[in-house]
C-alpha cells in the first residue's frame, strides 16, 4: 500500500518541480480523405479530425483532474499533408487551402497545436512535395495552430540536397511571411533527417503512413524533477548520479503510461508510443540546462556539456525504457534554447554558440532547436547548418532537426518574444563564411556506407 | 467492477480541526475512510487518506474541487487523487 512519504514525493513533484505529462498527441490518419476535388478533399479531412478528436480535450481534462496531473497541451497529428493532397493542389495556394482546413479543424476541437503539414523527401520530392513545401511560409502566416515539418535525409536514402537548398530559402521566406509576430512563422518549421513517424511533440509531430487509422501517443516532460533529484546527491560520484537519474525518468515515465493507458480506454483508440523525452518549458525550474549545470558545469556550453547531456539521455532513456509498453518518437533530452530559461541565460551569457550546440546535438534528441539568428542571414548559409545537421543525424542513425528563426530585421544581442512554451529567443551570431558553392551544387548527398545493412 | 481506491493528501502548517473538517465533508459525501497517516515533518502538518469513494454521488473529479476549497478555509492544501497514480510510479 502506498505510504504517506510516497504520496508527498509524488505530489512535490507535481507542485514543486513542474512534473507534468507535455500532452497528449491524437494521430489520426488522412489517407482515406484523398480526393481529386479540393473542397470534397477539405471537407472530408475537416469531418475525420473533428469526429475523431471531438473528445480529445475533454478526456485530457478529465484524467487531469482526476489524478491531479497536469496535462499541458492537447494535440492533434495527421498523415504528412503532401500525401493527401497531390491528387488535388495544382497550386500552393490549394495547399494552404488544406492548412486552413487543419486550423479550422484545430480550434473547433480546441486542441492546442495540430502538426502533420508536412512532406517526406528524403530521397526526392514530388510535384505535390515541392508544391507543399513551396507553400509553406503562406500556409504558417495564415494559420494558427498549424505546425510544419519537412523530412530532408535519413540514415537509408542519403541527403536530398535540392530540398535543403528549397528549404534553406523556405526558412526565410516564412520569417519574411511573419515578420509582423516575431517571425513566428519559423518556431512552426521543423526539417528532420530520420523523422520518427509517431512523435507527440511539436513542431514536428506527424502521423506516419506505418500507423494505424488513429492512435494515442504521449509525450512526458519533468526537467524540474531530475534536477531536483539530483541536487540531493549534489557531488557523488558517476555511478550515484547515473542511478539517480534513472530512477526519476522511471517515476516520469509511469506517469506518462498511466495518462497514455487511461487516454486510450477512454477515447476507444489505440496506445501508440510513449515519448521519454525530457522536455524543458521556459519557466523557472523547468530546464534541461539547469540540469547540466547542476551536474556541475558553470554554464551550459562550457567544456563538459556535451559528456554531461549524453550522460543524461542514455539514462534518460535507461530510466524510462522499462517504465512504459512501447517506447518511440524522440525520446531522449531536448536542447531548445527560446522553450528553455537556462538555456537563453547561458546563450545571452555567452557560454552557449550554435557550433557548441551543434556538437551537443550529435548525443541527445533533437538537434538545433527553437534559435534564433540574425534575420539577414543568407539563405545559403541556413541551408549548410540544415545540411550539418542533416549529417549528423544520418551518419549517427538518429533523428536530428533543425529549427531556426531568422529574426528579421534584427541582430545579435535583440531578442525574440514568442510566449507560452515557446518563450524567447536571444539572437545568436552565426558564423560569416560562405557555403553557397556547397549547397549550391543539385542531387543529393548519397546514403552512408554503414546503411548497407542486408 | 473493481472498487478504486483514492488518495486524499493533506499538507500545511498544523492548526485545531483539520481532521474534523475533511472527516465532515468525506462523511457527509458518502466517502469511507480505510486508513489514515498522519505524521509532522519539517514542523508542517502531512496527512494521507486512503478511501473509498464507490458510493458517493460525486466523481474523483468534483471531490477534488470540493476539498481543494475545503482546504482553502482552512489554510491547507489538500489533494484528491486516484490511487494509480501513486501505485504506477512507485510500485513496479
Amino acid at each position: 500500500m502506498i505510504n504517506i512519504f510516497e504520496a508527498n514525493e509524488t505530489n512535490n513533484m507535481i507542485e514543486n518541480e513542474n512534473l507534468d505529462v507535455r500532452t497528449i498527441t491524437m494521430g489520426i490518419s488522412l489517407l482515406d480523405c484523398i480526393d481529386s476535388d479540393l473542397d470534397r478533399m477539405n471537407k472530408k479531412i475537416y469531418d475525420k479530425i473533428t469526429t475523431k478528436a471531438r473528445n480529445l480535450v475533454k478526456t485530457g481534462e478529465d484524467i487531469s483532474a482526476e489524478f491531479g496531473i497536469p496535462i499541458v497541451h492537447k494535440r492533434i497529428s495527421v498523415t504528412p499533408i503532401a500525401l493527401i493532397g497531390g491528387a488535388a493542389c495544382r497550386t500552393t495556394d490549394d495547399f494552404v487551402s488544406i492548412a486552413e482546413t487543419l486550423d479550422k479543424a484545430a480550434h473547433d476541437v480546441g486542441v492546442n497545436f495540430l502538426g502533420g503539414y508536412s512532406a517526406l523527401v528524403s530521397k526526392g520530392m514530388t510535384p505535390a512535395d515541392e508544391l507543399l513545401i513551396r507553400s509553406i511560409p503562406k500556409a504558417l502566416a495564415k494559420t494558427e495552430l498549424v505546425c510544419s515539418s519537412v523530412n530532408v535525409g535519413s540514415t537509408r536514402t542519403g541527403i536530398n540536397m535540392d530540398a535543403v537548398r528549397l528549404l534553406g530559402e523556405t526558412v526565410t521566406n516564412t520569417a519574411r511571411a511573419t515578420r509582423d509576430n516575431d517571425c513566428l512563422g519559423c518556431a512552426k518549421l521543423v526539417i528532420f533527417c530520420n523523422a520518427p513517424d509517431d512523435n507527440p511533440f511539436m513542431a514536428g509531430a506527424f502521423h506516419g503512413v506505418t500507423e494505424a487509422d488513429t492512435i494515442i501517443n504521449v509525450g512526458v516532460s519533468g526537467p524540474g524533477v531530475v534536477k531536483a533529484a539530483l541536487e540531493k546527491v549534489h557531488g557523488e560520484s558517476f555511478e550515484v548520479l547515473c542511478e539517480t537519474i534513472k530512477k526519476t525518468a522511471f517515476k516520469v515515465t509511469r506517469v506518462g503510461q498511466l495518462v497514455a493507458q487511461e487516454a486510450s480506454h477512454r477515447l476507444g483508440v489505440p496506445f501508440g508510443i510513449i515519448d521519454l523525452s525530457l522536455a524543458p518549458t521556459p519557466a523557472v525550474g523547468d530546464s534541461v540546462a539547469d540540469i547540466l549545470e547542476e551536474m556541475g558545469l558553470e554554464s551550459t556550453g562550457a567544456p563538459g556539456t556535451t559528456a554531461a547531456l549524453a550522460l543524461l539521455n542514455d539514462q534518460v532513456k535507461k530510466g524510462g525504457l522499462m517504465a512504459s509498453h512501447y517506447v518511440g518518437g524522440l525520446s531522449g533530452a531536448f536542447i531548445p534554447v527560446s522553450e528553455d530559461q537556462g538555456m537563453i541565460n547561458a546563450a545571452t551569457r555567452g557560454s552557449l554558440t550554435i557550433e557548441k550546440l551543434e556538437a551537443m546535438t550529435c548525443v541527445c534528441s533533437v538537434g538545433l532547436d527553437m534559435i534564433a539568428i540574425p534575420g539577414d542571414t543568407k539563405s545559403t548559409t541556413i541551408s549548410g547548418i540544415i545540411a550539418d545537421e542533416m549529417a549528423i543525424g544520418m551518419i549517427n542513425a538518429k533523428t536530428t532537426a533543425v529549427r531556426l528563426i531568422p529574426a528579421i530585421g534584427k541582430k545579435e544581442g535583440d531578442r525574440l518574444e514568442f510566449g507560452g512554451l515557446l518563450g524567447s529567443a536571444p539572437v545568436m551570431p552565426v558564423n560569416r563564411f560562405s557555403c553557397d558553392e556547397f549547397v549550391s551544387r543539385t542531387g543529393r548527398i548519397p546514403a552512408p556506407v554503414h546503411s548497407f545493412k542486408n | 467492477m473493481e472498487t478504486k481506491k483514492t488518495i486524499i493528501t493533506v499538507t500545511g502548517k498544523d492548526t485545531v480541526g483539520i481532521i474534523a473538517a475533511v472527516c465532515n465533508y468525506l462523511a457527509e459525501n458518502n466517502v469511507n475512510i480505510e486508513d489514515i497517516s498522519q505524521t509532522i515533518l519539517q514542523g508542517y502538518f502531512h496527512m494521507m487518506m486512503i478511501t473509498d469513494t464507490s458510493r458517493s454521488d460525486k466523481n474523483t473529479a468534483e471531490l477534488a474541487a470540493d476539498l481543494e476549497k475545503v482546504g482553502e478555509k482552512i489554510g491547507v492544501a489538500i489533494h484528491c487523487q486516484r490511487e494509480d497514480i501513486f501505485d504506477m510510479m512507485h510500485r513496479i
